[in-house]
């Protein structure tokens, strides 16, 4: 009989993602509720280090995969080793965040194990007959479906910024089980030439709890300094509509949208973005959007919580300076 | 070079959703176009044709209208298309879908095979590493610049906050993503073509497929339009004071710091 709760813990350079912290502190409710245990499953490399945080959000089990093969995430490895980890234990449910790493990985896996995955959902709850039953955007979030899965595991990957991070609690110790890692060598089929990451102080776009977001209105690259000093004030990301990535202002990792990122943070400032359709569907779920706009009939109004109608460069450094002294 | 590219017709990115009285999305009225990203994956393999020659499939599983999407790839200088509709292909998810495409391409050559990132109506962005799964073969996601080698490619893809670029060898899987080129227009000329390239239309029986055995694996219940978001306030006042008043919000309701 299939039992308990994963969650595919996600981590770079000795951080756990927030997505991660996010699915165990809802899972952790989820799991108190139908009496199944939380299981935390963790691969790479010197992972040992993760524990306590993981522990502190309620991680009943902690399963340590670690092989130095494993230490960048690779489709092949990671399928292969999960795979029969799930076989031999079969969990009933295993949760992803939606992120870069679970969208190539996750239906990999699901592929292999025979079964269905809820892509990029929004919404969880424990169902009947199911276990879960899952809500996920279709269209670009114009509209939603309810979704489930009678197999086991039921599998899931779910948008980051979709639950909140529970208070840690640095007394709970979870128990540790180390995972003898054996991977087929027909599963090593990439070879890593080069990873590339920004190292960039602010937050991944789709992680972010604020995001400061320039259209064509910015004029030029040069005039994103504005929003970055805006961003830095709060800690947000800079995002972009696809017009200023087109334009070439800006790399394509930053543009939100249809054919862009989907975002969720709480707070969206859309500077000289018009409010087209396929914007909005990036980040139409964000809790509280602020336009800031000259253009008084621009559509970004008609979905802003907040709009100022007005020159954004004169608009933003102002804003950026109150905040400075607001924070102060 | 044997290349295959998967195509979804999707409806066109403005269109706006509605559900009809079955509780499905109503598609009514909707224009239909080729998935965005398949756009990327249609001009790839045409430039890898034109660099190493050989031939480009596409093949789409979807109703009879999806010969237009078929036909535009054709335009952009594909070669060869293949339709798969079944009425029995109504309940489908991305497992069943998977596995019909798999099955597509049993008896043909291929040396490298193109899907989309993700198609912007289910969005679910499963359904080209599934197939390299049944495949066993390599794949690479979120593709933004390929370069083939004789047997193998060095693939750079787009990860969470920057690049990786990997090495596979070949046959293998890649999913395109916005930048990986600029997809030229169907030309007339190419559209005129296009109405003489072969456009087979098969069935799962085509396919030595039996129906009862692709029973979906996610079941979806009812499907709800999004409640559209309200328009909220516009401040009033000097820039000076709306700014004021903004910062106060930002710290009073949004808690933003
Ligand atoms: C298949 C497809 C996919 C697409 N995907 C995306 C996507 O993922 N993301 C995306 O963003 N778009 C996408 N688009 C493009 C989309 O349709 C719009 O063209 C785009 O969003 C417009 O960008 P914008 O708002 O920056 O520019 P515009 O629409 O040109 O708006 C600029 C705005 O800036 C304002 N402005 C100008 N100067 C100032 C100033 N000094 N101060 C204040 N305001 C000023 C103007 O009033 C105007 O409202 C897609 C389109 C298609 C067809
Ligand atoms: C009960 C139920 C009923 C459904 N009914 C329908 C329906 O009537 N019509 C319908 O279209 N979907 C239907 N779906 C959804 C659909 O079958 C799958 O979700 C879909 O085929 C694959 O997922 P996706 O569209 O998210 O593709 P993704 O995995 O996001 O697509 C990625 C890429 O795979 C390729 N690809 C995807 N689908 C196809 C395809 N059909 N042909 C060729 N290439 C493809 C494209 O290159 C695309 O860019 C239904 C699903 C369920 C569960």
């Amino acid at each position: 009989m299939a039992k308990g709760i994963w969650i595919i813990i996600e981590h770079n350079q000795g951080k756990i993602r927030k997505v991660s912290l996010e699915l165990l502190s809802q899972a952790r409710k989820m799991a108190a509720q139908s009496g199944e245990a939380l299981t935390a499953v963790v691969l790479g490399e010197n992972v040992q280090k993760l524990v306590s945080e993981i522990s502190a959000y309620g991680a009943d089990k902690i399963i340590l995969a670690e092989e130095p093969r494993l230490a960048e995430y690779t489709t092949g490895a990671y399928t292969s080793v999960l795979n029969k980890m799930i076989r031999q234990e079969e969990p009933r449910a295993v949760l992803f965040g939606h992120t870069g790493m679970s969208r190539d990985l996750a239906p990999r896996l699901a592929q292999r194990l025979g079964v269905g995955v809820a892509s990029d959902c929004i919404g969880m709850e424990l169902a009947e007959k199911t276990f879960l039953q899952f809500k996920r955007p279709v269209y670009a979030g114009k509209a939603f479906a309810a979704v489930a899965a009678e197999n086991c595991p039921v599998m899931a990957t779910i948008r980051p910024n979709t639950f909140a991070v529970a208070e840690p609690d640095s007394s709970l110790q979870a128990e540790v089980a180390a995972y003898s890692v054996e991977i087929d060598p027909q599963d090593i089929w990439s070879v890593i030439k080069d990873v590339a990451v920004a190292v960039s102080k602010r937050p991944e776009l789709t992680d972010a709890n604020i995001i400061v977001s320039g259209g064509r209105g910015m004029q030029g690259p040069e005039n994103f300094a504005l929003l970055e000093a805006l961003a830095d004030t709060m800690g947000a990301a800079v995002g972009a509509s696809r017009v200023a990535v087109d334009a070439g202002w800006l790399d394509h990792e930053f543009q939100v949208g249809q054919t862009g990122k989907t975002v969720s943070p709480t707070l969206y400032i859309a500077c000289g973005i018009s409010g087209a359709i396929q914007h909005l569907a990036g980040m139409n779920s964000s809790r509280y959007i602020v336009a800031i706009n000259k253009d008084p009939e621009a559509n970004i109004f008609n979905v802003a919580d907040y709009g100022i109608v007005g020159d954004l460069f004169e608009i933003v450094p102002l804003l950026t300076q109150e905040i400075k002294a607001a924070v102060k | 070079m044997h290349i295959i590219v998967y195509i979804k017709q999707t409806f066109d990115t403005e269109a706006q959703i509605a559900v009809d009285s079955n509780g499905k999305i109503d598609s009514n009225g909707v224009h239909f176009v080729v998935n965005p990203y398949d756009e990327y994956a249609i001009e790839e393999g045409v430039r890898l044709k034109e660099k190493f020659g050989g031939d480009v499939t596409v093949i789409t599983m979807g109703g009879n209208r999806a010969q237009d999407a078929l036909r535009t790839a054709l335009a952009m200088g594909a070669d060869k298309a293949v339709l798969i509709d079944d009425s029995a292909l109504e309940k489908t998810d991305e497992w069943v879908t998977a596995n019909v495409l798999t099955q597509a391409v049993a008896s043909l050559p291929y040396d490298v095979i193109f899907t989309g990132r993700m198609a912007i109506d289910d969005g679910s962005g499963q359904v080209g590493v599934r197939v390299a799964e049944n495949l066993h073969i390599p794949s690479v996601t979120n593709a933004v610049k390929i370069e083939i080698n004789e047997k193998s490619a060095v693939v750079t893809q787009e990860i969470d906050g920057g690049t990786a670029s990997l090495e596979v060898s070949l046959p293998a899987v890649f999913t395109a993503q916005k930048g990986l080129n600029d997809p030229r227009y169907p030309s007339v000329a190419g559209m005129m073509k296009a109405k003489r390239k072969e456009l087979k239309k098969i069935s799962l029986t085509d396919l030595g497929l039996e129906k009862e055995k692709l029973v979906a694996k996610m079941t979806v219940g009812k499907y709800a339009v999004s409640a559209a978001r309200q328009a909220g306030k516009k401040l009033q006042g000097s820039s000076a004071q709306q700014v004021a008043e903004l910062v106060n919000l930002l710290k009073t309701e949004v808690k933003a710091f």
